[in-house]
């Protein structure tokens, strides 16, 4: 159906694609996993005509294809879902499907039959979208069904989708799949790019793995397992599971009572939420995205103006509602953003000059004079972080933007440890961070929690709340709606109450 | 290595800019190696054109640095050419309503004067964003205007010379004048107006580098300007630092002040300012926001204003427009870079988040 052959891609000096050969065969499920940066969205990019491949040949029903745009792609039948879907939200479903194709004269727009099209389609592939409603009313996993809408609309037989499910809850997921199954029954081709080894087992019928730009195999997933995979994507051996005692734990650190966050309309995005971090434990916080994580995590760490709060934050009893950001990092809170360019990385700064952001005002970073900046101790300091937690580069000068995402979180993460906190707040620790560097900061939270550390843990990944967590709290439309034990409730049950059911 | 890779594209953008002026040189009938030979040539001859040079660019550097601090923190201050407006009065105020004080204590009072004046009217906007939220383009914009009529006002109706048909304020105290070049230079005649100004437009090119990467405070402006809701992250205050920020760019344009009242026309002149507050944005750009490219941009700015005049003396059909052409060229280029490092710019992420 679709093959690569011997693609072979350069960005700069960087070989992003080396000699990789993919056969997707007809009406099968594809998965292609590998790490961040081991070329498999390049590779499928290529198909799609967005990037143009320096070498090798793109093979469609048998024959040699040129595909120099997305427009040849999606003629011979190729579309691609994006992680960020491409929507209009305030037009409809309808609207947003004949975007770019639209029926009718070049004039006058035939909406009819485009809607009459869309309904059908819909229906064949059991997708319960409504073609007349605007995109923003939407759920995500809505939203996402009309970007298959309008792959299908173009009478694509294969589509591409890349990393399909960060968006969805663990039951979002399974209809999803069930789609997809749909689909390959109808005799459509599914490419489904991921890094989740679950859903790859659960969903595909074969698999390639990449790495480093190469295609280090391709194998039946009915012969393969986890922990296989996971070797093939990192090149050693990976610890799926993280090794943890069980927690000592102290007092409270953090005690949060009736705390609410508004916005400036006056939406409440936390509504009346109540809990403690003890000393020595991981606090889990599950939730599917947008549900007042961010506003949670940001109240706690003063980056919200006191107006938008109402109720009470206390650090070991001292109510700090109304401290500042500063004063808080002062009092021994550290804080990992969920979003490392939004909030954790000044990107044009050096790694040394992020490695002092929040104390770069004060002593061991400003010399005695107080004012100005002390280079050899912020170059220490950074060295340290960089060697404790195996950044790389290590070259302090460059800007932070050279470095790949897990690298980046590596950085920040070393930063706020080096504070040696009371109270950790942190939020996606992993999110974009390859295999290798997940189990690495995984095995440094715990570690963090064993020294004392009162750890609150917000995570989109279920797996990794599930399994960092002492204690699990579940979060939905800013309200604690669930609290159980990581170690005995199900995926179902915390996927259900992340859905706001009981 | 590095510092050389920053000085490529402002120089490949200023030699750009002089082949497409000399094709509009060649169009309008002149012959471009003789117009640029007679532009260089009498901007850097010793002593006039390079004292010329140097007293022209001296208020660029000013602007340019007060544009540059701004822009560190993410702002675009096109107000410094109402900062300086203010600030000019402001020293020639002092400098007038205590004519008979002595230099000791003059010459502080007016520099306070320039720099405070400056500093406030810069303020004004800074505080309306960092308050309002209201954008400082446009505030800034608007207090250009209010700026200039005040000055006129109070120039025509308060302080001029009863008679005299120049829009131009009494003459400042003797205390307040401050020395030209020529006293200390020798062979530099003191008809030229290149003035301890200079000296002092120097001093600010190094304060603002050692403030802006030596300290804490120029760390969370920049931090700021680099990424503000990570600077808030790192517990900076975000408002505050656009205050500094605004503040201290209308302090470095206010000196213009100094340069033009204490150290050239000892007197008030209304309209003095050759769109120095706009130049100056065209310089920080040049000079990549960094002291030591302003400088030099500044000096190339004052080269082309000095070497226009001779060009439009002595050439048939070119007049001093070319050396707005240039400008205007040289911005057009220096905007363009991001053109030019577009592609490079789009690998370089990609080989960053595939790697």
């Amino acid at each position: 159906m679709l093959e690569l052959r011997n693609i072979t891609k350069r960005f700069g000096d960087v070989l992003a694609n080396d000699n990789v050969n993919i056969v997707v065969k007809p009406g099968t499920i594809h998965a292609i996993v590998g790490e961040n940066g081991a070329g498999k969205s390049t590779a499928m990019r290529i198909a799609y005509g967005f990037y143009k491949a320096d070498s090798g040949e793109i093979i469609v029903d048998g024959q040699a294809r040129q595909i120099n745009s997305p427009h040849d792609a999606i003629a011979l039948g190729i579309g691609m879902v994006h992680q960020h879907f491409m929507l209009v939200s305030t037009m409809t479903v309808a609207e947003n499907i004949v975007l770019g194709a639209e029926p009718g004269s070049e004039i006058a727009l035939d909406l009819h039959k485009a809607t009459t099209d869309i309904q059908g389609l819909s229906e064949e592939f059991k997708l319960a979208v409504n073609p007349h409603a605007v995109i923003e009313h939407l759920s995500v996993g809505q939203q996402q069904r009309v970007e298959l809408l309008k792959a299908l609309y173009r009478h694509a037989r294969v589509l591409i989708l890349d990393e399909p499910t960060a968006v969805l809850t663990p039951q979002e997921v399974d209809e999803f799949f069930a789609i997809l199954r749909g689909m390959r029954q109808q005799g459509k081709t599914v490419v489904i790019i991921t890094h989740k080894l679950s859903e790859v087992l659960a969903i595909s019928d074969e698999v390639t793995v990449m790495r480093d730009g190469r295609v280090v195999g391709q194998v039946a997933t009915k012969d393969t397992n986890a922990a296989e995979l996971a070797r093939m994507m990192v090149g050693r051996e990976v610890l799926l599971r993280v090794e943890k005692p069980d927690a000592d734990v102290g007092t409270a650190e953090l005690s949060v009572k009736n705390l609410s966050v508004s916005t400036s309309n006056g939406t409440k995005r936390v509504n009346d939420v109540s809990f403690e971090v003890r000393k020595g434990e991981i606090l889990g916080i599950a939730g599917v995205e947008g549900n007042g994580q961010t506003e949670l995590i940001e109240a706690l760490a003063g980056l919200i103006l006191a107006a938008h709060l109402t109720g009470a934050i206390r650090l070991e009893g001292r109510d700090i509602t109304r401290v500042n950001a500063r004063a808080r990092r002062e009092l021994g809170i550290a804080h990992i953003p969920e979003d490392r360019h939004r909030r954790g990385l000044l990107l044009d700064f050096s790694l040394a000059e992020n490695s002092i952001l929040g104390v770069h005002y004060r002593k061991p970073v400003v010399s005695t004079a107080g004012v100005f900046l002390d280079d050899q101790a912020i170059r220490k300091r950074a060295a340290q972080i960089i060697e404790d937690f195996d950044v790389r580069p290590t070259n302090q000068e460059l800007p932070a933007r050279a470095l790949s995402g897990g690298n980046q979180q590596k950085l920040i993460i070393g930063r706020e440890f080096e504070l040696h906190p009371k109270l950790l707040l942190v939020s996606q620790p992993t999110r974009g961070v390859d295999i290798g560097a997940i189990e690495f900061i995984h095995r440094k939270l715990v570690a963090l929690r064993d020294a004392g550390c009162a750890v609150l843990l917000v995570s989109a990944e279920l797996e990794e709340v599930t399994a960092l967590a002492d204690r699990l709290l579940i979060i939905h439309e800013g309200r604690i709606v669930g609290d159980v034990d990581p170690k005995v409730a199900t995926i179902e049950q915390i996927g259900l109450l992340m859905a706001g059911g009981h | 290595m590095k510092l050389l890779r920053e000085l490529m594209f402002p120089l490949i953008a200023v030699i750009a800019a002089f082949i497409v002026g000399g094709i509009l040189i060649l169009i309008i009938g002149d012959d471009p190696i003789v117009a640029y030979k007679l532009l260089i040539g009498s901007a850097l001859s010793w002593p006039d054109g390079i004292g010329y040079t140097l007293f022209y660019a001296t208020p660029l550097i000013f602007t340019g640095l007060a544009v540059l601090v701004a822009f560190r923190c993410g702002l675009l201050n096109i107000g410094a050419e109402g900062q300086l407006y203010v600030a000019a009065f402001a020293t020639a105020w002092v400098g007038i309503t205590f004519v008979h004080m002595s230099a000791w204590l003059l010459l502080p009072l007016c520099f306070l004067a320039a720099i405070i004046a400056g500093g406030a009217w810069g303020a004004i906007p800074g505080v309306l964003k960092a308050r309002f939220g209201s954008h400082e383009v446009i505030n800034t914009i608007m207090l250009n205007f209010i700026a200039v009529a005040l000055v006129s006002y109070f120039t025509q109706y308060h302080y001029k010379t009863p008679g005299d048909p120049i829009m131009e304020t009494t003459e400042i105290g003797g205390g307040a004048h401050i020395a030209r070049m020529g006293k200390f230079l020798p062979g530099f005649p003191e008809r030229i107006p290149l003035n301890l100004a200079f000296i002092l437009a120097l001093v600010c090119c190094v304060l603002v580098y050692l403030f802006l990467w030596r300290t804490k405070w120029g760390y969370e402006l920049r931090a700021t300007g680099s990424n503000p809701t990570a600077a808030e992250y790192g517990g900076i205050s975000i408002r505050k630092q656009i205050i500094i920020a605004m503040t201290i760019s209308g302090s470095l344009a206010g000196m213009v002040g100094i340069n033009e009242v204490l150290g050239y026309r000892y007197r008030y002149y209304d309209g003095f300012s050759a769109s120095y507050g706009f130049t100056g944005i065209a310089v920080a750009l040049l000079g990549r926001n960094h002291p030591v490219g302003v400088l030099l941009s500044a000096i190339l700015f004052g080269m082309l204003i000095r070497g226009g005049i001779f060009v439009d003396a002595f050439t048939n059909n070119v007049t001093k427009d070319l050396v707005d052409v240039l400008q205007g060229v040289v911005i057009l280029f220096v905007a363009a870079e991001a053109l030019f490092r577009g592609p490079f710019g789009r690998f370089g992420l990609l080989k960053r988040s595939k790697v």
